[in-house]
């Protein structure tokens, strides 16, 4: 969690990210947990820690920086960032496919870490820094790891490959030359219809095109 | 007169190269805006509501309260009073509101009263199925007397569940009117054909729809109409004024949008002492949802079996109807005969692969397949490493190997192509199909660019959008035959048509001259050329613009393809979990444009067999007629890890390039459910009868019970 900004706008939005995290160990957790975490954990947690407040179901003031812009934007608690995301933003790299956090289509690095947007409400990331896969680079300047996408032909229809970059991109700055175990743990929570796992295989280990292995 | 035609081996600077995908980039950015990503100013959210009974009839509908909320615009009853319900997950009403949230939110206010009627979703238990019905018989030769005097029969009950397409970005559209024009961004397969169908139901001219597919997430068969969601999507957009979008929820995709039909059969199959396919009897049936289903063919391509009864029939079930599925029939049909083949040949205990080239002469490309079976044999070591069924190695983990073969038409379909030369020398091609992950643009582009002897960045090709010439739907692996056709006699014609303008200049006739390297040039004398640029000048101020179209003159495409697959897996007998170790492709396709894509269609077809063979059911439930598996945690597709090693061949070079241009898409995911099914045969020395293959499956066979579908 280090290295973590926190936008304490408590008095704008009637909102703190900061006593939130405060009211329960829930949500420390983070990762996974989504609806329920307002009415259920965070508000038991309420009855016996002061600093709790409630908030929505109304819209309720988050910001937080996109691919490097910062966002202000008034949102619902129960929208989560994915949907703030792509109907909001219009940032539609990430793709919606199982909303359940099965299928990593909507894979986004959360402060650097890749999170599954379809399971963190977009307050759970106010005052977080969100990159997507457009975020990592751009057609004319792409991220090594598009590019070795791109070489190795590791996509056909090309709509679990946001996830699938993001998530690679995240396995490969934490190991640089992943072992299996490594591989299943960084790529195991996505999954592509048309089949393009060798192309993958080959983005990791340096096929055809080149890979990104060791760097 | 003109004749079309490839160019010669020696002279092919694109075809059968290996260029990276035109649309990578954008792809791998996520800069590829496609249907579902559209967000037009104004935009409503629209959301369907949809039978949680599979049998019912509906009593009452009252959408008062939903109307009232705040954010709804539109509420539209699409099943109303009386309607009769025929599956779980058929829709009943849609609301475009101003969120998703809001329109789930008008959903839940929708009151629906149904008398529920009784249903029937279990197609496995035929002699409990209410509707089923005999649907073909044929019989030739004398099955009977060659039972009798056969060396050796097996007799099996076989059989693969429905399964779903689970295209990952669901079905659904954009809408958007102006008057009453209407756009619609579309996850289709079928861009040329779509209007007609959106035209005739809403009561406009088709000349006013337009249909826009840049990019879809994936189809496999099942994104051919614009179905009752793409129909109802355009009523909300008309009546809000504003556009609408309309895709399905995860649950609605797996549930209605695409499922593969099941088949069962119970079969003989009997050999003569010197491993000949005497006689055949199959009673099959299956079932693709309330239709029913049609009889796969059988049997699989050893269709010259000589005295055969086949007999099928189709039963109805309360569950959505099933679509195209990649190959349509061919897994089933291939997965029943082999499986029963793989057996015959243990009981007459010889190895599979010199059962099955004992009885090539009973298909139709004896030749192809000998080929082909000696090449997967040599890659998978199979002489050194294949060994009769049954454990053969200490401890849990049994290793066994598996092969099938397979066949695929893939003639081109009809397409029209607008090649355009301009004065600058800027080429490029207009074409209404859609590239629904196969690589349709670049190969397009690679045509093109071999045509006029330029490099792919120097031609631009256009598709996914009606306004284009029309082309056909991107189904049976029709399309790259279908476009390339169209794109290379537009090329030639439009090329001559050029040569003429620069003949005079270079003191040649036009037929002297070749377009290569960026250059216009007299044959045998290179010297004497221009390049592109100045060779494009000559044509005066307008373009030349020329439609090439397919069918055509030329031999650039056929049909007919065989293919042959070995599986290596391991099975763990104590759990049952089978794992596939390795896959085997040999393939032929014809003609290939683009080495890189067509491997990848071949490792693509192997990943999802992988799936189907190993994971993919639906899952009915019995008692509430709902699938139980409607989402992505338990309808598991195989990832990354479960996949094993991939090993393609591709045939080509002389002696395959001749016969022109062939489509592969469907080809490489018939065989691996039996491959990967004779595998595990072979490794635990059992056949466990269903696929998929899952734990449960594999140690009921091996505690000898026949286990549930």
């Amino acid at each position: 969690m280090k290295g973590r900004r926190v936008t304490d706008d408590a008095k704008r939005s009637g909102f703190s990210r900061r006593s939130f995290l405060r009211g329960g160990a829930a949500g420390a957790l983070s990762g996974g947990l989504t609806t329920g975490l307002l009415t259920g954990e965070a508000g038991a947690a309420a009855a016996d820690s002061e600093a709790t407040e409630t908030v929505g179901p109304g819209p309720v003031d988050v910001e937080l920086e996109v691919n490097g812009a910062t966002h202000r934007l008034a949102v619902e608690p129960r929208v989560t960032l994915l949907d703030g995301l792509r109907d909001r933003l219009d940032v539609t790299g990430p793709k919606r496919v199982c909303d359940r956090g099965t299928c990593g289509a909507c894979t986004v690095l959360e402060d650097g870490r890749p999170i599954y947007a379809c399971s963190r409400l977009m307050i759970e990331s106010a005052g977080r820094s969100i990159t997507t896969v457009e975020g990592l680079g751009s057609p004319d300047a792409m991220h090594d790891v598009q590019q070795a996408f791109v070489d190795n032909d590791a996509q056909q229809c090309g709509f679990c490959t946001p996830g699938f970059v993001v998530a690679t991109a995240a396995l490969l700055a934490r190991h640089p030359a992943p072992s299996e175990p490594e591989i299943e743990a960084g790529l195991g929570g996505n999954f592509c219809r048309c089949g393009t796992y060798k192309g993958i295989r080959a983005v990791i280990a340096g096929g055809e095109g080149g890979g990104v292995s060791g760097g | 007169m003109a004749d079309y035609s490839w160019p010669e081996a020696d002279r092919r600077a694109q075809i059968g190269a290996r260029p990276a995908r035109l649309d990578g980039p954008v792809k791998s950015t996520g800069f590829a805006k496609y249907p579902s990503d559209q967000n037009p100013s104004g935009l409503l959210a629209a959301k369907i509501l949809t039978s949680p009974h599979a049998h019912a009839r509906i009593v009452a509908i009252d959408t008062s309260a939903a109307e009232a909320m705040a954010g709804v615009r539109v509420v539209h009853v699409i099943q109303g009073e009386g309607s009769e319900i025929q599956w779980a997950g058929d829709e009943i009403a849609a609301v475009a509101a101003v969120s998703e949230d809001v329109a789930r939110d008008a959903l839940r206010a929708i009151r629906v009263d149904y008398e529920v009627l009784p249903h029937f979703v279990t197609e496995e238990d035929r002699d409990r199925a209410p509707g089923a019905r005999a649907a073909g018989e044929r019989a030739e030769g004398d099955p009977d007397a060659a039972f009798a005097t056969a060396h050796r029969t097996v007799e099996r009950t076989l059989g693969m569940p429905q399964m779903a397409h689970m295209c990952l970005e669901p079905h659904g559209q954009v809408c958007s009117w102006d008057g009453d024009e209407l756009e619609v961004h579309a996850s289709t397969q079928a861009v040329s054909t779509l209007a007609g169908q959106f035209a005739t139901e809403l009561g406009v001219p088709a000349s006013q729809v337009r249909i826009r597919t840049e990019y879809m997430g994936g189809g496999f068969g099942s994104k051919f109409s614009p179905d009752r969601w793409g129909i109802v999507g355009a009523e909300l957009a008309r009546k809000a004024g504003a556009p609408v979008k309309l895709f399905l929820e995860r649950d609605q995709e797996v549930t209605v949008a695409g499922s593969r039909p099941s088949a069962f059969a119970r079969i003989r199959a009997a050999a003569d002492e010197q491993g000949r396919l005497v006689a055949w009897d199959s009673d099959s049936w299956g079932s693709g949802g309330l239709p029913g289903t049609g009889q796969t063919p059988l049997p699989y391509v050893f269709s010259r079996l000589p005295n055969r009864r086949t007999r099928h029939t189709s039963v109805p079930t309360n569950l959505a109807g099933s679509r195209a599925w990649r190959a349509p029939n061919h897994p089933q049909a291939c997965f029943l005969t082999m499986a029963v083949l793989d057996d015959l040949a243990d009981e007459l205990g010889l190895d599979p692969i010199d059962f099955l080239e004992r009885n090539l002469d009973l298909t139709g490309r004896p030749d192809t397949y000998r080929e082909q079976l000696g090449i997967a044999a040599e890659m998978a070591s199979w002489k050194e490493r294949w060994q009769p069924r049954g454990r053969t190695r200490a401890g849990a983990v049994q290793r066994g190997l598996g092969v099938s073969v397979h066949t695929w038409g893939g003639r081109g379909h009809s397409s029209n192509c607008d090649v355009t030369v301009h004065p600058d020398g800027a080429v490029e091609a207009r074409i209404g199909s859609q590239d629904i992950g196969t690589g349709t643009r670049t190969i397009v582009a690679q045509v093109l660019a071999e045509t006029f002897g330029l490099e792919l960045h120097q031609v631009r090709v256009s598709l996914g959008d009606n306004v284009y010439p029309q082309s056909g739907p991107s189904g049976g692996s029709s399309t790259v035959g279908g476009v390339t056709a169209s794109t290379r006699r537009a090329a030639q014609d439009a090329l001559r048509e050029v040569l003429v303008h620069v003949a005079p200049r270079l003191e040649a006739e036009p037929e002297q001259l070749l377009a290569e390297g960026g250059r216009v040039f007299v044959d045998g004398d290179s010297s004497r050329g221009v390049s592109w640029r100045e060779a494009a000048a000559q044509i005066g101020g307008a373009p030349i613009s020329v439609q090439g179209r397919n069918p055509g003159r030329g031999r650039l495409i056929s049909s007919g393809v065989g293919g042959v697959q070995i599986a290596e897996v391991e099975v763990d007998i104590d759990t049952g979990v089978v794992h596939v170790e390795r896959m085997i492709a040999v393939q032929d396709c014809g003609l290939i444009i683009n080495r890189r894509l067509a491997e990848s269609q071949v490792y693509g077809g192997l990943i999802m067999g992988v799936g189907y063979a190993l994971y993919e059911e639906w899952i009915p439930d019995p008692v509430s007629g709902r699938l139980l598996n409607a989402d992505m945690e338990f309808y598991k597709l195989a990832g990354l890890v479960d996949v094993g090693s991939l090993e393609v061949h591709m045939m080509t070079g002389p002696g395959y390039d001749e016969r022109g241009v062939i489509g592969l898409g469907e080809p490489p995911v018939i065989s691996p459910g039996a491959a990967i099914s004779n595998a595990v045969a072979n490794a635990i020395g059992v056949r466990v009868p269903y696929l998929p293959l899952t734990p449960d499956r594999v140690l009921d066979a091996l505690a000898g019970r026949g286990g549930p579908a």
